[in-house]
């Protein structure tokens, strides 16, 4: 069992098939589904990861999907080192010289 | 509910969820009464600074970026270089401007009894509006296009969701597409909470404030009001709401600058080149549709009209942009953006036109963040396949590369035409509004609404094969 009612979970839902998406949109988009990813706490007793299950949103909503994670995390970050970026700064102090810290 | 039945009942929902019959507002032809739409439903001046008082919202301050402008007058002609100043809307409670425009809906939603708001975006209104909710007590959900059909989430989008989280939102984020509406109709009929929609007339309401502030904070500090402001454009609604609130504190010589990044070429309701792109916001690829077509947003009749007030329209490209974030940090020792310093960007090449004792005034910041900042931005380009070049900007392919100018000289704007803009706007309003004859009215509406003339718009029409 990978999760029990009151568990905060995130789960995963297909609004559109493929073939129901708008006519006016791109191809490589009509191609693939609407999908649609929510969070909230577990209502069913007990689920797996892949079950289809209900859960209350933090505001209160109900809402059903597939269960996908249990406790989710935000994994965004600062990136990697951007060595490119790191000549800006330093030909931009150069070229201002001393006139950088002159006060008018 | 199928996705027809639903957008079937759009006109029904909508007017259930922002509480404005917008139909008496029209001529039943292409003209509709935008100054008597946005008395009538939406607050005045002084109302609504009490209500962003309330809330800590505005009175951001001004800041005078002299070593930037230094930098500028070092690549200007001699006896040019205009000063630098901007308004620090990162200051606001959710960290953008945008908590100008959520307070006023909040509010709104507040005064009407709705229990909760919902808003479409994947942008800082989505932070901004459930930071007021949170302030007034007001449920929220916010709908973001999130994903592509890899499961690849912007970074900038997920910071976002984030941040609607921290303040106690319920984030429902989807894969791209237009389609959203779809949803965002779905959860307001479901819901039955208040539509606080960007481009309500109490969202650009909200936004006056700002410009005229600036103005008063000028005549203090200088004794005038700026020569120019610049702003990032994207759905129109921040350049309409300060370009009015300017016009309110009597600005009427400042010029109305408005900056794109350009994200020429890119399809923004494509799957595979929703990843490909760095900027989620203040691109073309939403200033251009908006502008030559703002009926297009989430209401019948959008408060957000750039072409009404815009004076200039400019683009820069995405690696300009990521060096002026740098450079702010870096020379003026303020981290903040990117996508807000869109104007920042143009502003930099803007001055080196303009004479050494004119203010140009860039009017807006937001914060940076993981997610955000210019570091995450270019590691997940990088991952998409995108080619970080130091370069020549002018050799720019949205989606291909970024190329950051490889000194400050290269930081350069591309001038659009606004008089193809006015045209393109005024085709689509003949198209989307089905009239084979434009009357009188339509004539003078077209006009103020494209800051033409009457000469123009006929000009158009006859080029169209228009009666009128």
């Amino acid at each position: 069992m990978d999760a029990k009612r009151g568990d905060w979970v995130r789960i995963h839902n297909i609004v559109l098939e493929a073939g129901q998406r708008a006519s006016n949109i791109p191809e490589d988009t009509q191609n693939v589904p609407l999908e649609m990813w929510v969070k909230g706490f577990l209502l069913d007793e007990a689920a797996n990861i892949g079950d289809k299950v209900k859960v209350e949103t933090y505001i209160g909503r109900i809402v059903e999907g597939t269960l996908i994670e249990v406790n989710p995390y935000y994994k965004h970050d600062y990136g990697k080192a951007v060595p490119e970026v790191l000549y800006i700064g330093r030909q931009a102090r150069e070229i201002l010289g001393e006139e950088a810290e002159k006060v008018d | 509910m199928s996705y027809e039945a639903v957008m079937a009942r759009r006109g029904e929902i909508m007017k259930k969820a922002i509480g404005i019959d917008y139909d008496v507002f029209e001529s039943g032809s292409i003209a509709f009464d935008y100054e008597r739409m946005m008395k009538e439903t939406g607050y005045s001046l002084q109302e609504i600074e009490e209500i962003q008082k309330r809330t800590g919202v505005g009175n951001t301050p001004i800041i005078e970026l002299r070593n930037l402008t230094k930098l500028a007058r070092k690549f200007a002609p001699k006896g040019k270089g205009a000063r630098i100043f901007i308004k620090d809307e990162a200051c606001n409670p959710s960290g953008s401007f945008k908590a100008r425009r959520a307070a006023t809906s909040c509010y709104h939603a507040k005064k009407l009894g709705y229990k909760g708001v919902i808003a479409a975006t994947s942008g800082n209104y989505g932070a901004a509006v459930a930071s007021q909710a949170a302030m007034q007590g007001l449920k929220c959900i916010v709908v973001q296009e999130c994903y592509d059909s890899r499961g690849v989430g912007q970074p900038e989008i997920i910071e976002k969701a984030r941040a609607c989280e921290a303040y106690g939102a319920e984030v429902v984020q989807l894969s791209v597409g237009p389609e959203l509406f779809y949803t965002f109709l779905v959860l307001l009929e479901e819901t039955g909470f208040f539509n606080a929609s960007l481009y309500s007339p109490f969202g650009i309401a909200g936004v006056e404030t700002l410009g005229y502030e600036i103005s008063m904070q000028f005549r203090e500090k200088e004794g005038r009001d700026p020569d120019a402001v610049v702003i990032t454009n994207a759905g129109g609604g921040n350049l309409t709401g300060t370009a009015r609130g300017l016009l309110k504190a009597g600005a009427i010589d400042t010029k109305i600058i408005g900056a794109s990044v350009s994200l020429e070429g890119l399809h923004m309701a494509s799957d595979t080149q929703f990843n490909r792109k760095s900027f989620t916001t203040g691109h073309t690829g939403f200033g251009i549709p908006f502008a030559t077509w703002p009926d297009r947003s989430d209401v019948p009749r959008s408060a957000a009209r750039p072409l009404r007030y815009i004076d200039r329209y400019v683009t820069v490209n995405q690696g300009s942009v990521f060096y002026m974030t740098e450079l702010l940090a870096q020379i003026e020792g303020l981290e903040r953006g990117p996508a807000g310093n869109t104007s920042l960007a143009a502003a930099f090449k803007l001055a080196q036109e303009m004479d050494e004792d004119q203010i140009i005034v860039v009017q807006e910041t937001e914060y940076t963040g993981a997610g955000k900042h210019i570091n995450p931005q270019l590691t997940f380009a990088k991952e998409n396949g995108i080619e970080i070049i130091i370069g020549d900007p002018a050799d720019e392919v949205p989606g291909k590369n970024i190329i950051l100018p490889k000194d400050p000289s290269y930081v350069k704007t591309q001038e659009l035409d606004l008089d193809r803009i006015r045209r393109s706007y005024i085709r689509n309003a003949i198209n989307n509004m089905n009239v084979t004859e434009a009357t009188q009215e339509d004539i003078e509406f077209l006009a103020k609404d494209t800051k033409s003339s009457i000469e123009f718009v006929k000009s158009i029409l006859d080029e169209l094969g228009v009666k009128y």
